[in-house]
């Protein structure tokens, strides 16, 4: 009985080892390219992968979406990837610092913090100031993320000082907190209101033009295919990219 | 007596192939905590977890913890009770719901919460009309710690019960004894034990909490970040503190097992002569 399900289960995993190998090698040129992108640029993208698969057939684009710092601390402990975009430079910097980068970096979109609400806008937030207005609960990110520092910015810009519920790690719980009603607001980036579709509503306000945040792109020194690498940056900066940026609404670098 | 002796002197029936994978699951478990205390930066270990950050983490962390562990007290002991004795239908039903939080990823119990005591949730918006505000409170991150905690004292403790048998507490009720005073007189002296145990796993679960926390009730400073939390927001821009910060979270957690925990055959101090596990009042459930 039980030898019975050890040599199952040995089939089974030696199946699932000759499929995996299948899938790698079997596709055209059996060519994948890795990218490691920041979170906040998931729905661009995926979209830019697939018409990249299209234009180069027999290529695979696998993408991994994390915050930057994440990825850039697996990029530092030697995880295998062709391209690194980052959601700001100091990230990217501490991939081009440790001698990751093939070449230097490109900039290749902007994003600008709003203000993001539930679609109802309970508080009555139209701007920045109201922010800080006694009783409204407002989530940012914290100082240590960049949704967070570019936040600090504004705040040292307008002098209005927050007084958050709650500091998150990440602009993705921001959002959440805001769409589940949780908060009143949130300071969050212009694409991610964009990404949220109807969930919440965004609150432009002019002074968010102090902490424009830059995406830098990279190929990878440890990449496999780098040709390919180069490619897929070109596509990235080029018009067509940009014209996928800017429909999720990322700004010119 | 089927079992003659808790030990077993002279033949130790391990194969050696049996042995040899045992060392390397201690190995697994205990080589990356080797790696982090690797990685600490000595140096400068006292300045990273005294700062402020990490002080006013730790001590959210053990008060948040302390009382979760009482509400699940509060809360787990009459549930195991009630799943060890009571006789209902859907008893084997509600087990595994109460066994669920044990499997569920901690973020999924953050958005249950959210959508129960958050402010549009299920409770929550009859408390916001109340006044009472959970989200963002250290009160949401107890809820939270004890959502995740309760199943592991539940489950020893009925554990205990089932394996203690209700022989003395028959005999208590023949002799005249009312069902509270058998409670309290003969069967919590009989499972102390197991309910210490329980409680001192829950303790280490609600210290460890994180996704629930995060998802639920948020992180800002001495309201609700706690030591997982701060760790998580340090290894953003300091690597060094966050290393520091998961040694001083695998410290604490080795004094919490180690005082509680002694091992299955050194039984904690009981508070009376009756045995915990006498191997023929074991009754037949117990081993089904």
């Amino acid at each position: 009985m039980i030898r019975r399900a050890a040599a199952l289960l040995a089939a089974a995993a030696l199946a699932a080892g000759t499929a995996g190998c299948g899938s790698a090698g079997g596709a055209g040129e059996g060519k994948t390219l890795t990218v490691f992108a920041a979170a906040s640029l998931k729905a661009p993208f995926t979209t830019l992968a697939r018409s990249f698969e299209a234009s180069h057939p027999g290529t695979k684009v696998t993408l991994s979406f994390a915050g930057s710092s994440d990825l850039a601390t697996q990029l530092g402990q030697g995880a295998p990837a062709d391209v690194f975009a980052s959601a700001d430079p100091a990230n990217m910097a501490k991939v081009t610092g440790a001698g990751l980068a093939e070449g230097s970096p490109r900039n290749f979109a902007s994003n600008t913090l709003t203000i993001a609400v539930p679609p109802a806008n309970p508080a009555g937030i139209t701007s920045f100031a109201d922010l800080a207005r006694p009783g409204t609960r407002v989530v940012v990110c914290a100082p240590q993320v960049p949704c967070g520092a570019a936040a600090v910015a504004v705040e040292g810009k307008t002098g209005v000082r927050l007084a958050p519920v709650s500091e998150e790690s990440s602009v993705t719980d921001v959002l959440g907190k805001v769409a589940s009603g949780e908060a009143d607001a949130g300071l969050v980036y212009v694409t991610d209101v964009k990404g949220a579709a109807g969930k919440v509503k965004g609150v432009p306000f002019r002074e968010s033009a102090a902490a424009v945040n830059t995406y830098p792109i990279t190929a990878l020194r440890g990449g496999r295919n780098k040709d390919l690498a180069g490619v897929f940056l070109d596509e990235v900066t080029g018009a067509e990219g940009q014209k996928v940026l800017a429909d999720a609404g990322f700004g010119r670098p | 007596m089927r079992r003659p002796g808790g030990r077993r002197h002279g033949y130790s029936g391990i194969p050696r192939w049996v042995a040899a994978l045992a060392v390397v699951a201690a190995a697994f478990i205990l080589l990356p905590l080797a790696a982090v205390v690797a990685r600490v930066d000595w140096p400068n270990f006292l300045p990273l977890v005294t700062s402020d950050a990490s002080l006013t983490a730790l001590g959210l962390s053990l008060r948040t913890a302390a009382g979760s562990t009482a509400l699940c007290i509060l809360l787990g002991v009459p549930l195991a009770l009630v799943l060890a004795r009571g006789e209902f239908h859907g008893q084997r039903l509600l087990r595994s719901f109460v066994l669920l939080p044990l499997v569920l990823p901690p973020v999924v119990g953050g958005i249950a919460l959210l959508y129960t005591f958050g402010r549009q949730g299920l409770l929550g918006r009859g408390l916001e009309v109340a006044g009472i505000q959970i989200a963002f409170s250290t009160t949401a991150v107890v809820l939270a710690q004890t959502f995740v905690a309760l199943p592991f004292l539940v489950v020893s403790l009925e554990g205990a019960l089932r394996a203690g048998g209700q022989r003395y507490e028959a005999v208590a009720a023949t002799l005249g004894a009312r069902p509270g005073t058998v409670l309290r007189r003969v069967t919590l002296p009989l499972v102390l034990p197991g309910l210490a145990s329980g409680a001192v796993l829950s303790f280490a679960r609600s210290l460890g909490e994180f996704g629930a926390t995060l998802t639920f009730a948020g992180s800002l400073q001495g309201i609700t970040r706690t030591l997982p939390l701060e760790i998580y927001l340090q290894r953003e821009t300091d690597a060094d503190a966050a290393v520091a910060l998961s040694l001083l979270l695998v410290a604490v957690a080795v004094i919490v097992v180690g005082v509680s925990y002694r091992g299955p055959g050194t039984p904690p101090a009981m508070p009376s002569r009756a045995p915990s596990r006498t191997p023929d009042a074991e009754p037949a459930e117990a081993r089904r």
